[in-house]
Order: structure tokens, then sequence, then C-alpha cells
């Protein structure tokens, strides 16, 4: 058993954290959240270079064969800077979900593009009525002629309106809440009938309401076995998870550092407030939750590395429970503990209190983690 | 980063288990899972069944009587223990000043103690908190004054746990009144039978005798009992807090109540069905496992770090905070889970020896004992609110 970091991954998380330092500035990230891309074309093409984006990918696939604790260091990093680029959307899960379901030819068609940094990809999977259900699936496909034609709406697909490809979850035979008949297709983005309506969202991020009316495809758009999706969907979104909690314990490190920093730094009735014990004691709450979160973070990551089983799903989900909640804590009391300087949208801290909101939501709230991790055994 | 268990890991696991199955005997696990206090001749009995083994003191250094495990064994051990519902020894001796005398104690005090410990055949007791002197424990007013070759002690002690069952107590004592507070207080070994020392029992919120008053009234007590230099006992004293603060979370018992809170919640009915079918309760549940394995995965990345050569700080004190929260959470909850039979409550010495059992089904007999007597778990070692102020100190800078 051990929790100390290889050679390699020391120097993977310095490189990464270069990266942020030099690009990831309070402004600077927030003037590119505002362009209308939302983050930065030549930052992915660097990402690519440094290799970053082939990293979960095997060797198999051309990729660098990196574990899940390699994905985490990294994670870790882009979630102290707050990073923009879609690096979960089109490594983690399009790539995921390709790498793991696709044929020899849809993973050589797309993985290495995504690798290069030559093609974006996006998840869509969740549904208006579906909250966190995965298998709450009402998107149809319908079988014609040799391929499908795909009816139905997928809601807040993050960074859904720059992927040129879209993967999409879709029933193909089964009631709406059966984990049999989902399948996953990949679809253009400009396939004909395929409404993309763009958005920013709270984070600072972009997602897309996606509208499918009658659209065609073929039958290499079929990702896997048709009907068998269910399980490869909780896979991957399970290792996003992971990826995810890194991120989250990220921001949730920064967030203390700048906030004990600031009340070092701010006076008030002629001291620092950092000396008054019920500031004291705040921040010693903040900094537990934080690292008991990374503890957490670690041993999902190091647990994904051994396999994928029942234990496994147990661990994400408590894991994401707990990153939950301490992700709320640690965002709302940094605010808080900011007094004025915590409400201007100028200023950090109030952009890692608003990601690590979204993040206590994503794939699944508190709620729901601890429900599944109840609920499997 | 590796999770996994290398296979000397998995043997070595057998061992423990196999060991625990065999050995420990059944009215000491029936106690320890019940959450009761183990009486001091199941204890002592016990404590020499593992040191028969070599296994009283896995901390220590080899060279005085440890094992040698690394962290990960160390882990194995504690989580087997937990699961065996086995008591780990009582920590007076073997986890506190077992660990003082070894690191400052002279050669002579070594081969005195230490052996005896190993063995149980000294009970320690801590001499440390006074009436006036709680969290600010630095400003002690026990007294030691020099006279030839002893030491005349005077002053009070309180909050002594186990002193009347006690051979021996370690006591922090006032040798210099005129500098800082912290810079004149010295470590002193007295033997609980010198003339002068009185114990007034009190009796605790669960009905029990586990805590006392003791006094000091000119007892004498010879110079060659002090452990290092007069006057440093403040290092010595933080430094055992220092070991108890990581030895205080006792995550595998917490673990092995989560199960007798699972095995209740099967059995107490509600509405035709059982208490598990409760959503509301079950929550809190499942809150307080995930808050477990939170503080365990952080246990294990401490020690991890301790073994790569990393210096701690105060982070141990997280361990110590969410540790006893954890506990009281969980007596909390197992009251709660019994129902109405959370109320009926009697000294447990009303049953001694008779064949009346407790009002309720067998399970409701103890946790409201183990609820009452953990109130003092965020109070014990360093309140949970001065940890929050070492932390605060020691990690962040504040």
């Amino acid at each position: 058993m051990d929790f100390e970091l290889s050679e390699e991954q020391n120097l993977l998380k310095d490189s990464v954290d270069r990266f942020v330092k030099e690009n990831y500035s309070s402004e600077a990230r927030i003037k590119l959240s505002e362009t209308d891309l939302g983050f930065s074309r030549d930052h992915w093409k660097q990402m690519a270079e440094l290799g970053w984006l082939g990293m979960p990918f095997s060797e198999e696939v051309g990729g660098f064969g990196g574990s899940a604790v390699d994905t985490m260091v990294m994670m870790e990093s882009i979630g102290r800077g707050l990073v923009l680029e879609p690096f979960l959307a089109t490594v983690i899960l399009g790539g995921g979900l390709v790498a793991a379901a696709g044929n020899e030819k849809q993973i050589e068609a797309i993985v290495p593009e995504v690798i290069e940094g030559n093609m974006m990809l996006a998840f869509g999977y969740a549904e208006v009525q579906s909250r966190f259900n995965l298998n709450d699936v009402e998107t149809s496909a319908t079988k014609s002629g040799e391929g499908y034609v795909l009816n139905g709406h997928k809601a807040v697909v993050y960074h859904g309106g720059c992927a040129d490809k879209i993967v999409i979850s879709a029933r193909t035979s089964g009631n709406s809440r059966d984990a049999d008949g989902i399948s996953l297709f990949i679809v253009d983005k400009d396939a004909s009938g395929l409404e993309i309506r763009s958005y920013r969202t709270v984070d600072g991020q972009q997602a897309a309401d996606i509208t499918m009316s009658n659209v065609t495809v073929g039958a290499d758009a079929l990702l896997g076995t048709e009907g068998d999706a269910s399980p490869v969907i909780e896979k991957v979104v399970d290792t996003a998870i992971g990826a995810l909690c890194a991120e989250a314990v990220g921001a949730m490190t920064a967030a203390n550092e700048i906030t004990n920093e600031y009340i070092k730094e701010r006076k008030q009735f002629g001291v620092a407030i950092g000396k008054f014990q019920v500031l004291q004691h705040r921040m010693v709450d903040m900094y537990m939750e934080a690292e008991q979160s990374k503890s957490m973070a670690d041993m999902v990551a190091m647990k994904l590395d051994l396999g994928y089983e029942v234990d496994t799903k147990k661990a994400v989900s408590a894991t994401k429970a707990q990153i939950g909640k301490a992700a709320k804590f640690v965002g709302q009391q940094s605010v808080q503990l900011h007094g004025g300087m915590g409400m201007t949208d100028e200023y950090s801290i109030g952009h890692y209190f608003k990601r690590l909101s979204t993040i206590e939501m994503l794939f699944g709230n508190t709620d729901y983690h601890l429900n599944r991790f109840s609920n499997l055994s | 980063m590796d999770l996994s268990f290398r296979d000397e890991d998995i043997a070595f696991q057998a061992e423990v288990r196999e060991f625990l199955e065999k050995n420990l005997p059944a009215d000491v696990k029936d106690r320890y899972d019940r959450g009761l206090h183990p009486k001091k001749e199941a204890a002592v009995r016990w404590q020499k069944i593992l040191n028969d083994k070599g296994w009283i003191a896995p901390n220590w250094p080899v060279e005085y009587g440890g094992t040698g495990w690394t962290a990960t064994q160390k882990y194995i051990f504690a989580q087997e223990l937990g699961r065996a519902s086995a008591p780990p020894p009582i920590p007076f001796g073997v986890s506190m000043v077992g660990p003082v005398i070894y690191t400052f104690g002279n050669q002579e005090q070594k081969d005195q103690y230490l052996p005896r410990i190993l063995n149980s055949e000294d009970w320690w007791c801590q001499g440390y908190s006074e009436p006036g002197s709680g969290s600010d424990l630095a400003s002690l007013q026990t007294k030691a004054v020099r006279d030839g070759d002893d030491y005349v002690v005077n002053g009070q002690k309180i909050w002594t746990s186990h002193a009347q069952h006690a051979d021996l107590i370690f006591c922090l004592v006032r040798t210099d009144s005129s500098g800082k507070k912290q810079e004149g207080i010295s470590f002193l070994l007295i033997d609980m039978k010198t003339p002068g020392i009185t114990l007034k029992p009190i009796i605790g919120l669960d009905k029990e005798h586990t805590l006392n008053e003791v006094f000091f009234d000119d007892v004498r007590v010879p110079v060659k009992n002090r452990i290092g230099d007069e006057n440093k006992g403040w290092t010595y004293a933080k430094f055992l807090l220092g070991n108890e603060r990581t030895s205080i979370a006792r995550i595998a018992q917490s673990k092995r109540h989560i199960e007798r809170l699972r095995d209740i919640v099967k059995q107490e009915r509600l509405n035709g069905g059982y208490l598990e079918d409760d959503r509301d309760f079950m929550r809190k549940v499942n809150q307080i496992e995930v808050d477990l394995m939170a503080l365990e995965y952080t246990e294990l990345r401490m020690l991890s770090s301790i073994d790569a050569g990393k210096k701690l700080t105060a982070e141990p004190s997280l361990l110590k905070i969410k540790g006893t929260e954890i506990q009281q959470r969980l007596t909390e909850l197992l009251v709660e889970s019994l129902g109405m039979y959370g109320a009926p409550y009697e000294a447990l010495k009303k049953y001694e020896g008779s064949n009346e059992m407790p009002v309720g089904p067998d399970y409701a007999h103890g946790p409201m004992a183990e609820h009452l007597y953990l109130k003092a778990a965020s109070i014990y070692g360093g309140s949970n609110e001065i940890q929050r102020n070492i932390i605060s100190k020691m990690v962040l800078g504040l």
C-alpha cells in the first residue's frame, strides 16, 4: 500500500502545474471563459503536444497507457487552475467510450485524432426526465435499412457545442428505464436533423442541449453491440467521476490556500482576521474536508487501476458523496471568509465556488451517490 | 501509488485472523463488542496472550519489544482487531508512557519499566489534568520540590482514568515557577502505593467508576524516577500527546460498530417490516459509513507519507477530531436504533453475578453506556477545539 507519486507522476504534475501557472491567472481565465469558444485552441494544441490528450488511452490504440492515477494527477492540477479546455468531455468521456466500446475501425478513425488534438468529442446521456439515472433513456434509435434513425433530446451536454462528434446514448429496445436496450451512437455535429443549442454554464464552461429529429446514421455509427451499452456507460462515467473528484480536490486545495492567505492579510479591529478563533476553526474544518477528499480521490484512482468490481462502484459513489459535501462546504465558506470581496466576479474565489458547486451535481449529486452507495452491495 | 496488498500481507492477514479466532477469550470479545469497558482481570489476561505472541506493542522499536511490522502490517493488525472485536491494549502503558520511556528515559528506567509494561505487570495511569488545568495544561500547579534524593510532591490531579487499578502514575509536576509556564515542568513516574497518595472516585455519566481525583500530600518520589531533564517535561508531554492523537481515532472499532448497526436495523421492527426500510435512518447510516471511509483512507495516506520519510506536524490532529466525532455519532445512532429501549439504563454492577439480564433485546445492552462514556472522546487527549487550534497554528500558519 503506497500513496506516494512515482517520479514520472511528479514530473507530470510539475508539467501541468507549470501550464496552469503560465496560462491560468485569474484574469486570463475570466477573459478566456468569456470568448465565444470559451477556451483556447492554442492551449488544446499545447496539451496535445505535451502528450496529455493521449495519456489515458492504452498503447494498443496509440495512447500512452496511463493509469487512473496519472489522470488523477493531471485533473488535480487542472482543478487548481479551473482549466477550461474540455479534457474530461473529449478525452475521458468521448474518447473513453470509443476506446472501450468501439471496433477497430472506429478506434482508428477517432482515437488518434483526439490524441493529436484535431478532434473534440462530447457525451450526450442526460435527458430532461432522467436526472442522474444513466439508464433513463427515452431518446430512440430505430433500425432503418442498414442504419438507424435517432429522435430525442439530450440535456446539458458539457462541451457539446465545440464537439466534432457527439456520442449519444439511445434506446434500441426495452422500456424507458431498463438497463437492457441502450445503445451508443457516434453522431457528426453537422448531421441533418441535429440541433445543437449551445450556452454558458455557471462554472465558466459551456454546454448544449441537443435535439434529434429523424437524424439518420449508418450502421458504422453504432458503438459496441446494440442494446448492451449500459455497463460500458456506467464504467466510463465512473472513471470520469474519479477524474472529476480529483479536479474537485485541486479546486478545493486552491480555494483553501487563497482563503488562508486572505485571512492572514485582511485586517479588521486592528488585527488580521485570521487571528480570530472562530475563523481559524472554520478554516481548519475546510482544510480537513479537503484533506479527506484528497484521500478518497487517491483511493478511488488506485481502485480503478485494480479493476472494476462492485466494490469499485461503491468506492466511486462514496468518493463522490464525500467530495460533493466537501466541495459545497469549502466553496461556500471560501466566499464567506472573503466577505464582500467574495461577492465580486472579478476576484478568483467566487469562480472556485461556482465550479465546486457544479462538480457536486455533475454525474449525480451527493444524495444520488449516497443512495447508489447503499443500493450497491 | 498502489492500494493492493502484497502476497506476504495477505498471508499476514490470514495469520492474524486465525490467531484471534483461536485466542481471543469469548468474555473479552463480548464486552468489547457491546462497547463496554473490559474489567482489569480480563484486560490483563488478554494482553498477556498478545504479549506471549509478541504482538502487544507493534509501534515500539524492535529492540524494545516491537514487531518491526511495515505500516501496511500495522494497519492490517488494527483492522483485524476491530473486525474480531478484540480490544487494543489499555493505552496508558503501551501507547503513552512506554514510548516516552524508550525515547527519553535512561537505561535503568528502560530496564525497569518496559518489560513490565509489555507483560501487563504494571498498570499505569496518567497524571496530566488538574482542577485548574484542562485545555491550558501547562498551567498545572502540582508542585515537586527537591529534598535530597527525593522530590516532595503536593497537589491534585483529576479525571484520572482507571487510577483505582493503577500501580504507577506518570505525572506532570511543576519544578520551577519563575519563567514561562511550559519551562518549569518535569515528568515523574510515581508508585501509587507511596504514602501520601489518596484517591477519590468520580462517578461518570455512565454511572460507572472510571474517573478519579488523585491527591498528593507530601509524597516523596526518588529523583531517579524523573524522565529526562528537570524542567523539560513539557517536551515529553507533547511527544506523548502527539502519539496519542494518532491512536485515538479507533477506525477499526468504528467499522465494527457500523456492522453492529447494520445488524440491528435488520432486527428492529418498524411498521411491520424492519428499521432498514426507514430511508431517513439509513441515510444517516450511509453517511457515517462514507465519513469513516474518508477518515480511514486519510489515516492510510498519512501512514504512507510517514513511511516515505515525510515529517508530519499537526496533521494527525485531524484523525483525532474526525475519529472521535465519528465514534460519538455512531454510538448516538446505535442508541437511536433501539427506539424505546434506548431509555432503560442501570449501572452494570446490578447484573453482575446475577442471572437476570437487562430488559429489551440483547443488542440493546451496551450502546447507551458507550454513548455516555464517549462524550469524553471529544474532550480527552486535548479537546477537539484545542486540536483545531493546533492545526490552525502548525499547519495553516494562522
